[in-house]
C-alpha cells in the first residue's frame, strides 16, 4: 500500500474499517464484539495475558488531549494482543513546531502504522484523518461529539452483570451537553433496545426536540429522583468544572443537591441497580464517595473491561 | 455439488469407542489424561470420548474447550474477523497428558495453532491428537496419534462433518464434491 497522499473514498473496503462512533453500528455487530470481549477478558484472567494475534502489527496511539484510562487501556490492549504500540503525544512532538494534523498523520503511515487510535479535543478530528489514512481509525474521544470504546465497554459491563441490555432502563445523569460519552452511550443502548432517560439541569442539556429527533423514544428530565424509578442503570458524568465560569451552573452545590448520586437515591431505583462512572470522577459533586464504592457500583469492572473490549475491536479491525 | 457419505452414525459411534480404548491403552489408563476439544466440533467428540472413558475406565477425566482463532495465522487473509469464542479450561495442564480432540485434520494448521494456544496455557507432561478423520494434505509436520477413519482425499473436496450436539440431525461424515 502506497503512502501517498490523496483522500481515501469512505467506500474503498465493503467491511468495517474503523471505529468513529457507534452510530453506524447494528445490533448484529454490537452482539458480536460483546461476545469477542468475554473471549478477550478470559485471555486476560490468564497467568500469560498474551496471545499472538497482532503479531507484527503495529498501533499508533495518538492522544492530543490528557486521558490516562484510556490510553493506558489502548496500549495494554495492543500489548495483550502482541502488536507494537507506539504511544504519540501532542506535547514534544513536531505538532509544537507546527505541523498539520494531515501531515502528521502522513508521517505516521509513512513509519508504517496500521492502526491510528486518536483522541482530539476538536469533534470530527478523527473523520478527517480516516480519510487521509490507509489504515484504520478507532476514535478514543474527540471533542463532545463521540467516545464509541467508552459506549462499547459500558455495553459490556452491564451485559456482563445483567445478562442483557433489550428492555433495560438505563439513566444517564450529567452534564449531557459537552459528553462525548452521553453521545455513544445513546447511539449504543438505544440500538440495543435498551429506554434511555437524560437527565440534567436545562442548561446542559439543551432543547429536547435536538435530542428527540435523532432518538423519538428517547426520555428527557430534569428531576433525577423521578426519573430513578425502576432504573437498572445509573451511569453519572463526569462534571467538568469549567462549565461553571460559562455560566451554565449557578454553583457546584447547587448541582450536587439536585443531580448528584447519593446513598438515598441510589435507592429510589433499588438495591438491583447498577451504579457507573466513565471517570474521572469528581468524588462529592456528581457522585458521592460511598455510591462509588458500594456493592452497586461498577466503576472499577468498567475500567478493567475498557481492556477487553478494545482487544476485541482490535482484533476485529485487523481481520477486516 | 455432490454429497457422499463416509461415515454412518454408528461408525462414528465405533470410531469414538475405539479412539477411547486406545487412549486407555496408550497410556496405561487415565489417570492423568484430560482431553481438549477444539471449537466447534472437537467439543462434542471430547466430551463423547470421556463418556465411553467413564464407562470403560470408571474414571471421570477433565474436559476442556479452546477457540483457537486468536493463534490463527491467516487473519485478515479469510475476510472478517471471527467471533472469538470463550476458552474453558477449568483445570491446571500443566503435568498432564493433554489429548486434543477434533473432527478433521487436514493442513495440520489448526493444531499448530492449538499446540500454541495450549503451551500458552501451561506445561502439560505430553500432547496427544485425537481426529474422527485425516483427510491428509498436511502442510506442516504434524501427524495424528489417534484416527477414527483415514480417508484420501482431493484438494478441492470439503469433508463435512455433522454431530448432533452443534448439527442436530443426525450424525454423519459426508465429502462434498464441487461439480
Amino acid at each position: 500500500m502506497s503512502a501517498g497522499a490523496g483522500v481515501v473514498p469512505a467506500q474503498a473496503y465493503d467491511r468495517r474499517r474503523h471505529v468513529l462512533d457507534l452510530d453506524d453500528f447494528s445490533a448484529e455487530e454490537i452482539g458480536e464484539i460483546l461476545e469477542t470481549s468475554v473471549s478477550m477478558k478470559e485471555v486476560l484472567g490468564r497467568a500469560i495475558k498474551q496471545v499472538p494475534t497482532l503479531r507484527g502489527k503495529t498501533i499508533v496511539n495518538m492522544f492530543f488531549e490528557d486521558s490516562t484510562r484510556t490510553r493506558i487501556s489502548f496500549e495494554l490492549a495492543g500489548k495483550a494482543l502482541s502488536a507494537n504500540v507506539v504511544n504519540f503525544t501532542a506535547r514534544g512532538s513536531s505538532v509544537e513546531k507546527g505541523e498539520s494534523l494531515i501531515d502528521t498523520v502522513r508521517t505516521l503511515q509513512a513509519l508504517g502504522a496500521d492502526m491510528l487510535v486518536m483522541r482530539h479535543s476538536e469533534s470530527g478530528a478523527p473523520y478527517l484523518v480516516a480519510q487521509h489514512f490507509h489504515g484504520s481509525v478507532i476514535n478514543a474521544g474527540d471533542g463532545r461529539h463521540a467516545h464509541p470504546t467508552q459506549a462499547l465497554l459500558d455495553l459490556f459491563t452491564v451485559y456482563q452483570r445483567l445478562g442483557r441490555i433489550e428492555g433495560l432502563k438505563v439513566v444517564i445523569v450529567g452534564d449531557i451537553l459537552h459528553s462525548r460519552v452521553a453521545r455513544s452511550n445513546l447511539w449504543g443502548f438505544t440500538r440495543m433496545g435498551a429506554q434511555v432517560v437524560l437527565c440534567a439541569p436545562q442548561t446542559l442539556i439543551g432543547p429536547e426536540s435536538f435530542w428527540k429527533a435523532t432518538w423519538p423514544e428517547l426520555t428527557i428530565s430534569s428531576n433525577l429522583d423521578e426519573s430513578l424509578t425502576g432504573a437498572d442503570v445509573v451511569m453519572a458524568l463526569r462534571l467538568q468544572k469549567e462549565r461553571m465560569e460559562g455560566g451554565l451552573l449557578p454553583s457546584l452545590r447547587e448541582y450536587s443537591r439536585f443531580f448528584a448520586l447519593t446513598a438515598e437515591r441510589v435507592a429510589l431505583a433499588g438495591p438491583q441497580c447498577l451504579v457507573m462512572h466513565p471517570g474521572p470522577m469528581n468524588e462529592g459533586v456528581e457522585i458521592m464517595p460511598d455510591v462509588a464504592t458500594s456493592a452497586q457500583s461498577v466503576i472499577e469492572e468498567q475500567v478493567a473491561n475498557g481492556v477487553a473490549v478494545r482487544m476485541a475491536l482490535l482484533y476485529r479491525l485487523a481481520g477486516e | 455439488m455432490s454429497e457422499k457419505q463416509i461415515l454412518a452414525a454408528d461408525d462414528i459411534r465405533r470410531a469414538v469407542t475405539r479412539i477411547a480404548h486406545e487412549i486407555a491403552e496408550r497410556n496405561e489408563g487415565v489417570a492423568n489424561v484430560a482431553l481438549v476439544g477444539i471449537r466447534r466440533r472437537g467439543v462434542p467428540l471430547a466430551a463423547r470420548i470421556a463418556a465411553v472413558l467413564a464407562e470403560i475406565e470408571q474414571v471421570r477425566v477433565p474436559v476442556g474447550i479452546l477457540d483457537i482463532t486468536l493463534y490463527r495465522d491467516d487473519l485478515g487473509l479469510r475476510g472478517p474477523a471471527p467471533v472469538v469464542h470463550a476458552t474453558a479450561i477449568p483445570f491446571d495442564i500443566t503435568g498432564r497428558t493433554v489429548i486434543l480432540v477434533d473432527d478433521v485434520l487436514y493442513t495440520g494448521r489448526t493444531v499448530r495453532a492449538a499446540l500454541d494456544a495450549l503451551t500458552d496455557l501451561g506445561r502439560p507432561s505430553r500432547i496427544q491428537l485425537a481426529v474422527l478423520v485425516d483427510r491428509g494434505h498436511r502442510e506442516l509436520p504434524i501427524r495424528a496419534d489417534f484416527v477414527g477413519k483415514n480417508v484420501p482425499t482431493a484438494r478441492d473436496e470439503r469433508i463435512t462433518t455433522r454431530l448432533h450436539e452443534v448439527d442436530g440431525g443426525e450424525d454423519g461424515v459426508f465429502i462434498v464434491r464441487q461439480d
